[in-house]
């Protein structure tokens, strides 16, 4: 059976901002036997779109869901686990965590010291810029949450300062396809988990700076700065009411950008060796990110010119309800490709779970696979 | 990985070995650097450093290491040693390097010379007080590097960056740290 608190696809119906819009192109949104059929492969769903897709996928797949059951503790019983909820309890073989990664905003510690007369919002509270007091917004992360939400709120019209840290910068399109498109068609998406070099990054790095937008445009730090938002470094401390930013900003553009190269050019490796199904327009590399000739260190945040702060600095997962030991030092699940460290216990969509695209709504089919098949084995060996 | 016939003088197994044995025990990774400094006349003063605290133990260097510090003679001052900014510079200048080694050993790529040039600009209005909206510190800082190495340009560029990403100083330079001066 599938547990779920709320409704099926309850975080989209609850936890995104209203303009939100897929990521991946249409084409790419495909779970088992379920793929888009509208008139727009390459657009971007919306949220309402996208809670009708995954709901109509329940319905089809015949998922035994119950929905409005809160898990209240899941712990070791029986051989098993006994799962509690506001439903009452069952007792259970194997238990398959599937609640995600991005539960709780994750803050840094120093919002401690940011004075009270800053509205503080969290990417999770975010809905639109009318529940923003007027005057200036600090938005701290440059993720794809970041960069999207300083972008919307400079467009309703007030002042934005981004700070940036380390980030990842791909462009919307690439040689006519969309990036995602060459991530799917090089490869890069099927690299499994223990084929990477470094795993612990690889499923800490940041999401993409990628907006869904049916222009398809790119939405990255030059365009964010042509329009007019204040590019900062990353924040560093907030201390006597002024906030720091790192003055490390050029670097965090050098890695990005370097990043991107590197990445383009796989792509390109790629083309060479396969010729790609259609036209693909030639090679093309994109502007370096504009340093400013020098950037802002400090902020008053006392002075007025900042009414709010959005921290848009990731995500975490919530595992307050979960009392069996599988948590690291740092509170993250510790996993072998979704095989969790207590026999019969296994999680799915995770970042790199398995597979790089494993927390893309695509990506979900791949890990569903290997996940129950080691469940099946562990249920027929362990009789 | 590193292939065996790139040599930079860098151990990087053993540095990764020990990065595999500082996960598994996170306490032994907190070092305390110290160093002692005494006046020695005018605005000349000796700093020596020898030992640290690390590993969950007391370390030391080999030898103790001696600095001289002074203001130079157009400051009215004997110029016994490089004033204490230039010192910002050659800790920036030497992790950096140390860094850039250390990432082309891990990376493979032999390097056949690796030089830098540091220029940190001041207005010296902040330190003398005369316009109190002057920073005391470097409003700037520049390094350029000339690396000679069987590389790509981009693949220099991404050596270059990874040793900002994990230099020591050029954090300490770029964002806010804690400081408490006390006096016993």
């Amino acid at each position: 059976m599938v547990l779920e608190r709320g409704e099926v696809a309850n975080s989209w119906r609850r936890e995104r901002w209203d303009s939100l819009r897929l990521l991946t192109p249409n084409w790419q949104s495909r779970l088992p036997g379920h793929r888009y059929e509208g008139a727009d492969p390459d657009g971007f769903m919306t949220m309402g779109e996208v809670i009708a897709f995954v709901s109509h996928f329940a319905l089809v797949a015949g998922a035994p869901v119950r929905t409005h059951t809160a898990v209240t503790s899941v712990r070791q019983a029986d051989g098993g686990y006994l799962v509690s909820t506001n439903q009452g309890d069952i007792q259970c073989r194997c238990v398959v965590l599937a609640s995600g990664a991005c539960n709780l905003a994750s803050i840094p510690a120093l919002r401690q010291a940011v004075p009270t007369s800053i509205e503080c919002v969290t990417a999770l509270d975010y809905r639109n810029p009318d529940q923003l007091p007027d005057g200036g917004v600090l938005v701290v992360g440059a993720s794809a949450t970041g960069a999207q939400l300083a972008d919307e709120i400079h467009r309703s019209g007030r002042r934005v300062t981004l700070s940036v840290g380390e980030h990842v910068r791909l462009p919307r399109t690439y040689r006519g396809r969309d990036v995602l498109w060459w991530m799917d068609a090089s490869g890069v998406w099927n690299q499994r988990y223990d084929e990477i070099d470094d795993l612990t990054r690889a499923r800490r790095l940041p999401s993409p700076q990628l907006v869904g937008s049916p222009e398809r445009t790119t939405l990255d730090l030059n365009t964010l700065g042509a329009a007019g938002v204040e590019i900062v470094g990353r924040l560093a401390a907030v201390r006597d009411g002024r906030a720091f930013f790192s003055g490390g900003l050029r670097n965090h553009f050098a890695l990005a950008d370097l990043k991107m190269d590197r990445l383009l050019d796989t792509f390109d490796d790629w083309a060479l060796r396969h010729s790609p199904d259609g036209d693909v327009d030639p090679p093309e590399r994109f502007e370096p990110t504009r340093a400013p000739a020098s950037t802002r260190l400090d902020l008053d945040l006392t002075r007025g010119e900042i009414r709010s702060i959005i921290w848009a600095t990731g995500f975490r997962p919530d595992y307050s309800w979960l009392d069996v030991p599988v948590l690291d030092h740092k509170g993250y699940l510790r996993h072998d490709g979704g095989v969790v460290d207590s026999p019969g216990m296994y999680a799915i969509g995770l970042p790199v779970l398995r597979r790089r695209k494993s927390t893309f709504i695509h990506g979900a089919e791949d890990d569903a696979c290997d996940v129950t098949d080691h469940l099946a084995r562990f249920l027929a060996t362990s009789a | 990985m590193a292939e065996v016939s790139v040599n930079n003088g860098v151990n990087v197994g053993a540095l990764l070995a020990a990065r595999e044995a500082l996960k598994a025990a996170p306490q032994a990774a907190k070092f305390t650097w110290r160093a002692s400094c005494k006046w020695k006349n005018g605005t000349h003063s000796r700093t020596n450093v020898q030992g640290f605290h690390g590993l969950g133990e007391e370390q030391k260097h080999k030898t103790e290491f001696s600095f001289e510090a002074d203001h130079p003679e157009i400051f009215a001052s004997e110029d016994l040693g490089i004033t204490p900014i230039e010192y910002v510079l050659v800790g920036l200048a030497s992790c950096l390097t140390a860094g850039v080694a250390a990432v082309a050993q891990n990376r493979g790529i032999q390097l056949r010379s690796v030089e830098s040039k540091l220029e940190g600009s001041m207005d010296i209005q902040g330190i003398l007080g005369i316009d109190s909206d002057v920073r005391n510190g470097y409003d700037d800082i520049k390094v350029t590097f000339k690396i000679d190495a069987d590389a790509s340009k981009k693949e220099i560029e991404a050596l270059v960056a990874q040793s900002q990403k994990r230099s020591a100083v050029y954090d300490v330079i770029t964002n806010p740290t804690n400081v408490r001066v006390e006096v016993v």
